[in-house]
């Protein structure tokens, strides 16, 4: 494993709806950055997004995103990717508002 | 206002016929994405941050109240009911699904609408003044010119695959309220000394990365040359536009690579062999055109009951003062709509605004609206006794801030909070600014002052010819916004100029009302805008304003 590897997750939008959503361990597109598996190896990492890439009726535009542990899961470390998370900051629509609890 | 012909609505059928297919094949899987890609930007889809967007193109910026109606009830029925207008005369649905897209283009071509050339390296959406056909100050209505060239330029087999996209804008006023000298073709009306209406015409302006002002190319170019000028120049470009490097595949950088005189002449060569090819049939159709935007038929009434109106509400006056322009009839108006209510998003109207603008314009407007590049709404023919009314229902549908051409009037790209391209927010910024100013009360003090933002350098928000400009950027994954001076987009035009360096998201708001108090302090009277003032005073008073007189050195 390379030491100068920034933890990555696999990142993509749905086909059909567009909305982002992050691929899992088990091999799901979770709409929630907390519950995607955080790759740590390069190597592990091009398999997992030759693996997102192929899934072409489920999701459009996979790439590897930097991320970091968190207490509840990875989290994103750029300000682009917390976006992702959220939806728009203008108005309550995307996920903010389609999964607040 | 132009109704399609058979052949344009055949054509647009057509289109969503295919598009439909389209889908279905890339929903099935016939198709990848690298296959599909070029296919929905070809008609307007975009894949987003968070979603799909449909750009969707208002030709000329006009639109009648039945199609304003029908973008409401698309907003309703598959987005949330909303629209989002934008700096090219364009409407952008932000949440459309994939599915829902072909029935979204059904839905636009029963109003004479659709998407296609809203993206690509073809010629975009023609943009023209928002006030053509109702200035006072304006030669020629310039939109039987600009349907002309939309019509030629659909689905043109030559420039489908240009090195770039390619931005015509047409103005057929001395007073540029079209940006023309940052387009990649800007046509102004001009007469010669016949007093014979043509145009001025101006290649390889443009913003983005390299900002550049046009340069005339021809001082006088009479009517029924236009069609094969224009070819000409596109000609020229597709031949030497450079499909090596995107970043310099634009026109701007082939007149700066070739230079002015050569391009010059290749364009006159070009357009030697065009010209007798062009037999008249453009002559005719455009006979066809003009008809179609014949100017109403005005109301001859009194005005006393506006003027009494006006000396009695001072709300009204603060409105009337701010959002009507000079009409050629002098019982008329121009109105321009604020969409940018303090705090609101520029640019964004519900469904329920959009259906109050399109009454508003049946019932007084002579059933005409029109969408601005500073992302507002015209009614571009009202009577002044109608005003109070349209005033008042204005008010209560949110539309009646009194802000147009003021601070809080900006201009913002979708930036961060939308855009895949963007590397920072422009929205809330723009928000904060115009809920600063207005705490202060300050704007009507202030007076003229365009603050235009971008979210990336691609410049969608014009930063470059904001008096004020702000472009985001991401600087170590944080973002970080540059200030411009002295930007202008008018027929004075000019690219602004960087200040040091940039400011912490945070910090963007108290920056701009540093510059705005340096303003007050030292402009000579009221009578001195923004624009002059920094004109005469140079930027050091500015950089003082911004960085306290240690910081004056350019750091950028």
């Amino acid at each position: 494993m390379s030491r100068s590897f920034t933890p990555k997750v696999i990142t993509a939008n749905r086909l059909r709806e567009g909305d982002v959503v992050y691929l899992t361990a088990d091999d799901r597109w979770s709409p929630f950055h907390h519950e995607a598996e955080l790759i740590e190896d390069e190597a592990h990492g091009q398999l997992r997004l030759l693996h997102a890439a192929a899934q072409k009726l489920l999701v459009v535009g996979a790439y590897l995103a930097d991320a970091k542990a968190g207490p509840n899961g990875p989290e994103p470390t750029h300000f682009r990717e917390a976006f992702r998370t959220r939806g728009p900051s203008n108005y309550h629509h995307g996920k903010q508002a389609d999964y607040a609890s | 206002m132009y109704s399609y012909s058979d052949f344009d609505e055949g054509f647009v059928r057509a289109r969503v016929a295919q598009f439909t297919q389209q889908v279905e094949r890339r929903l099935d899987g016939s198709l990848s994405e690298d296959e599909f890609r070029p296919l929905r930007l070809m008609n307007g889809l975009y894949l987003q941050l968070h979603a799909y967007m449909l750009r969707v193109a208002i030709p000329y910026g006009t639109l009648s109240p039945h199609q304003m109606r029908q973008l409401a009830y698309i907003a309703d029925t598959w987005d949330k009911g909303y629209g989002h207008f934008t700096t090219r005369q364009n409407i952008q649905f932000n949440w459309p699904k994939l599915p829902d897209v072909p029935a979204i283009l059904s839905a636009l071509a029963d109003v004479e609408m659709h998407a296609i050339q809203t993206s690509g390296n073809t010629v975009r959406n023609v943009t023209a003044d928002h006030f053509a056909g109702a200035a006072a100050d304006e030669i020629e209505d310039p939109r039987p010119y600009a349907e002309l060239l939309r019509q030629w330029s659909t689905d043109h087999p030559e420039f489908q695959f240009l090195p770039r996209k390619f931005k015509i804008a047409i103005t057929g006023a001395p007073h540029d309220r079209a940006v023309t000298r940052a387009h990649d073709i800007g046509l102004r009306m001009v007469r010669n000394a016949a007093g014979e209406p043509g145009f001025e015409v101006l290649v390889g302006g443009g913003l983005g990365r390299t900002p550049m002002i046009g340069h005339v190319v021809r001082d006088f170019l009479p009517v029924p040359d236009l069609l094969p000028y224009v070819e000409a120049v596109l000609s020229v470009y597709n031949t030497l536009g450079r499909r090596d490097n995107k970043y310099k595949a634009r026109i701007k950088i082939t007149l700066h690579e070739t230079g002015k005189e050569e391009v010059t002449r290749m364009v006159e060569e070009r357009f030697a062999e065009l010209r007798p090819l062009f037999g008249g049939a453009d002559q005719a159709l455009l006979a066809d055109i003009r008809a179609a935007f014949a100017p109403p038929a005005f109301r001859n009434a009194p005005t006393d009951g506006f003027d009494a109106f006006y000396k009695a509400d001072p709300v009204f006056r603060a409105w009337a003062d701010t959002s009507l322009a000079a009409h050629r009839n002098d019982q008329y108006a121009i109105v321009t709509i604020s969409v940018k209510a303090h705090g609101d998003t520029p640019g964004d109207a519900t469904s329920d605004q959009m259906r109050v603008m399109a009454d508003l314009a049946e019932r007084y407007g002579h059933s005409d609206l029109r969408i601005s590049h500073e992302q507002n709404v015209i009614l571009p023919h009202v009577h002044k006794s109608d005003l109070p009314a349209v005033h008042a229902a204005l008010v209560q549908a949110g539309l009646g801030t009194a802000n147009v051409g003021l601070i809080s009037d900006i201009i913002a790209c979708p930036g961060m909070d939308y855009c895949a391209l963007a590397t920072a927010r422009s929205i809330p910024v723009a928000q904060e600014i115009a809920l600063r100013f207005k705490e202060l009360d300050l704007e009507h003090e202030v007076g003229p002052m365009k603050i235009k933002i971008s979210g990336c350098i691609n410049a969608c928000g014009h930063h470059h010819v904001g008096h004020i400009g702000i472009l985001g950027l991401d600087r170590a994954g944080v973002e970080n916004y540059q200030i411009t001076l002295g930007g202008d987009g008018s027929e004075t035009a000019a690219i602004g100029e960087k200040m040091g360096p940039g400011f912490a998201y945070d910090q963007v708001v108290p920056a701009i009302e540093r510059l705005v108090r340096a303003y007050l302090a030292h402009r000579l009277e009221p009578g001195e805008t923004f624009l002059l003032a920094v004109r005469r005073l140079g930027l050091d008073p500015f950089k003082a304003a911004l960085y306290g007189t240690e910081g004056t050195q350019d750091a950028a």
